[in-house]
């Protein structure tokens, strides 16, 4: 049998199979789909370029040299120089190690957190429904930005301390989906069934109903690591997230402040590349809600 | 009346939740707050002082009551980086973000709705693509950026606006604040000079805030009218042999009046987030720009009081949102 064959086949053989049919069937929709192919293309790309930074980098991060301040771009600088003479294309590629590592690193903290306290909630109803919901929604009260502004200012600036913030402003939303995941699903006679047969209710969430809403976690984490990138990037350029002299995009287009006429190759290249990444997020989270969710 | 109640209490204990979150976020600072009044070099009985004064040597929970005392009187504290009490401090710089998000709603609206309306019924034409481009930019490019390259392409090299600020050097206190809204301020005085520099300075600020705005409007309006033209209602006029223009506008735009109320409303409680960074962009005296200086002090007072504020800000939005919904909708009754 052929793996087409074994992806295709009418009557699955298996509950392995049929799961690799469901994806298979679900690449196929996302294969259809042009604007989420460019997303997925962008996305890749990105992580290639952080997988490979040294290698693609033709000067360190950090190497200054004073005599090559504030070139424009040229074929030995090919996003010019900053103000210290560091070579900007170089820095942009290693700059892509600490957005991926800082979307990775919130998404890693908030899905299991959400994933946890919304099935949770949703699960055992009442009052711990009532009560996690509240903490929810006053989270949800703030907008991520002001949010994470606020716990920055507690937990003092550094990259570590934004994704951390970041973290705390992103679960609510994903609670607020498994919740929602979790209460159509709880009341169905697989989960009694568990029950009878003795599992606990830790078995049960974990086991039986995280499973079923992680499909609409991954689409929700991956159209929100958009937002993550935007909001790191944001914090970078206030001087709050990653500090000096980290390659950090948003870090780096806050240089470009302070030359406004002139040096204008300095707010481009970090610029489009977080709009690069973000725009790869958005399309390929969009295609993939298509492409796992039909009816919407 | 008990459905009021209920909603009553729903954001009383919403309320009370900003206040515990941005309290604890306060409490969990890893600086000594008396030491950052007094400087380490005070005496032991200073400091006791000084820590009493502060309601610091009180536990938590009663030191929680402090704080809700002094919320409910309005006192948000002293600010340390201005040396104004915080609420006379965002009582002055409020204005200024209340008039670019005014400006910025104005401009996310007005082009966001017809671009939605238009893609909705020429749905898959190019311009509907165009639609769609747009929004995907507005949602994924970082408005600081778009600042940085507006500045630099519209005051740096062609000198069509305004730079950073609200007004020239030369035009400031030419005005007195009445409003503190600069362009009403300028034209109720009828100091014209003055209205037009204030122009040049707000409208690319406002415009790249009300761009995000625009790719969250457009979008959904397009939705909304996409549901309403499916409907059988529109059929039913169309077959009545009403014409395109008149279904259109009369039948289905009517009825998504509503929600888009909502939209907008809900898009004018997130540019108080985009001001956030546009505002530093522009060295806006706004809210934005108040609490990203305090934060680079180290204020930890003014920055959670600007939290507080946009949490109950946001809240009233909402629930503004919420309650044009049930009051222009008769179906929601």
């Amino acid at each position: 049998m052929t793996l087409r064959e074994y992806l295709t086949a009418e009557e699955t053989q298996s509950a392995t199979q049929a799961r690799w049919q469901a994806l298979y069937a679900g690449w196929r929709r996302l294969r259809g789909n042009r604007l989420a192919m460019i997303g997925a293309v962008l996305v890749t790309s990105l992580i290639l370029l952080a997988v490979f930074a040294p290698e693609i980098a033709p000067y360190g991060p950090d190497e200054e040299s004073l005599a090559d301040r504030l070139l424009p771009p040229s074929t030995a600088h090919l996003f010019g120089t900053d103000d210290l003479g560091r070579d900007i294309f170089s820095r942009v590629v290693l700059g892509s190690r600490i957005t991926l590592m800082t979307a990775c690193l919130v998404a890693a903290i908030a899905a299991p957190l959400g994933l946890l306290i919304g099935t949770v909630a949703g699960y055992f109803g009442g009052f711990v429904d009532v009560a996690l919901m509240r903490v929810n929604d006053i989270f949800l009260s703030f907008p991520s930005l002001i949010l994470a502004l606020g716990f920055v200012a507690g937990l003092g600036p550094g990259i570590r301390n934004a994704v951390i913030a970041i973290a705390l402003t992103a679960w609510p939303p994903i609670a607020r989906l498994a919740r929602a995941e979790t209460l159509t699903i709880r009341r169905a006679d697989y989960i009694s069934a568990v029950r009878i047969q003795g599992g606990s209710s830790f078995r049960i969430i974990t086991r039986h109903i995280v499973p079923m809403c992680l499909p609409s976690v991954i689409v929700r984490v991956t159209l929100n690591m958009a937002g993550i990138v935007l909001t790191a990037a944001g914090l970078g350029f206030l001087g709050l997230g990653a500090q000096p002299p980290a390659p950090e995009w948003g870090a780096m287009l806050s240089i470009g402040r302070s030359h406004l006429s002139g040096a204008w190759w300095l707010s481009t290249a970090p610029g489009v590349a977080i709009l690069f990444t973000s725009l790869g997020f958005n399309l390929l989270g969009d295609g993939l809600r298509d492409a796992l969710d039909p009816r919407s | 009346m008990g459905r009021f109640l209920s909603w009553l209490g729903s954001i009383l204990v919403t309320l009370l939740g900003l206040m515990m979150l941005t309290f604890f976020i306060g409490r969990m600072l890893p600086i000594d707050p008396v030491a950052a009044i007094i400087g380490d070099q005070a005496d032991q009985a200073t400091y006791l002082m000084v820590k009493h004064q502060l309601g610091l040597d009180r536990s938590v929970p009663v030191q929680f009551l402090f704080y809700l005392r002094d919320m409910l009187h309005g006192d948000l504290g002293e600010a340390l980086f201005t040396g104004h009490r915080v609420a006379d401090d965002l009582a002055h710089v409020f204005p200024a973000t209340v008039e670019l998000a005014s400006l910025a709603i104005v401009i996310g609206a007005g082009i966001g709705v017809p671009l939605g309306v238009v893609a909705a019924v020429w749905k898959g034409s190019w311009i509907d693509q165009l639609a769609r481009v747009v929004g995907l930019l507005g949602f994924s490019s970082p408005a600081f950026w778009l600042g940085l390259l507006g500045l630099m392409l519209f005051y740096a090299t062609l000198g069509w606006v305004g730079g950073p600020g609200r007004l020239d050097i030369s035009f400031m206190d030419e005005v007195e604040p009445v409003t503190g809204l600069m362009l009403v301020d300028s034209a109720l005085q009828g100091e014209w000079e003055v209205f037009d520099n204030a122009w040049r300075h707000i409208i690319l600020p406002a415009s790249i805030l009300g761009f995000a705005a625009m790719a969250y409007i457009s979008r959904m309006t397009r939705s909304f009218m996409l549901d309403q033209l499916s409907q059988e209602y529109i059929v039913a006029a169309r077959a009545k042999g009403l014409s395109q223009g008149r279904v259109v506008m009369r039948h289905a735009f009517g009825n998504i009046l509503v929600q888009l109320v909502t939209v907008i409303a809900l898009a004018y409680a997130f540019l108080l987030e985009g001001a956030v960074l546009t505002e530093t962009v522009f060295a806006w005296p706004g809210f934005g720009h108040y609490l990203t200086a305090g934060l680079l002090a180290g204020d930890m007072n003014a920055v959670l009081s600007c939290v507080l504020i946009v949490g109950i800000i946001f809240i009233a939005l909402n629930q503004l949102a919420d309650f044009l919904y049930r009051r222009l909708d008769p179906r929601t009754r």
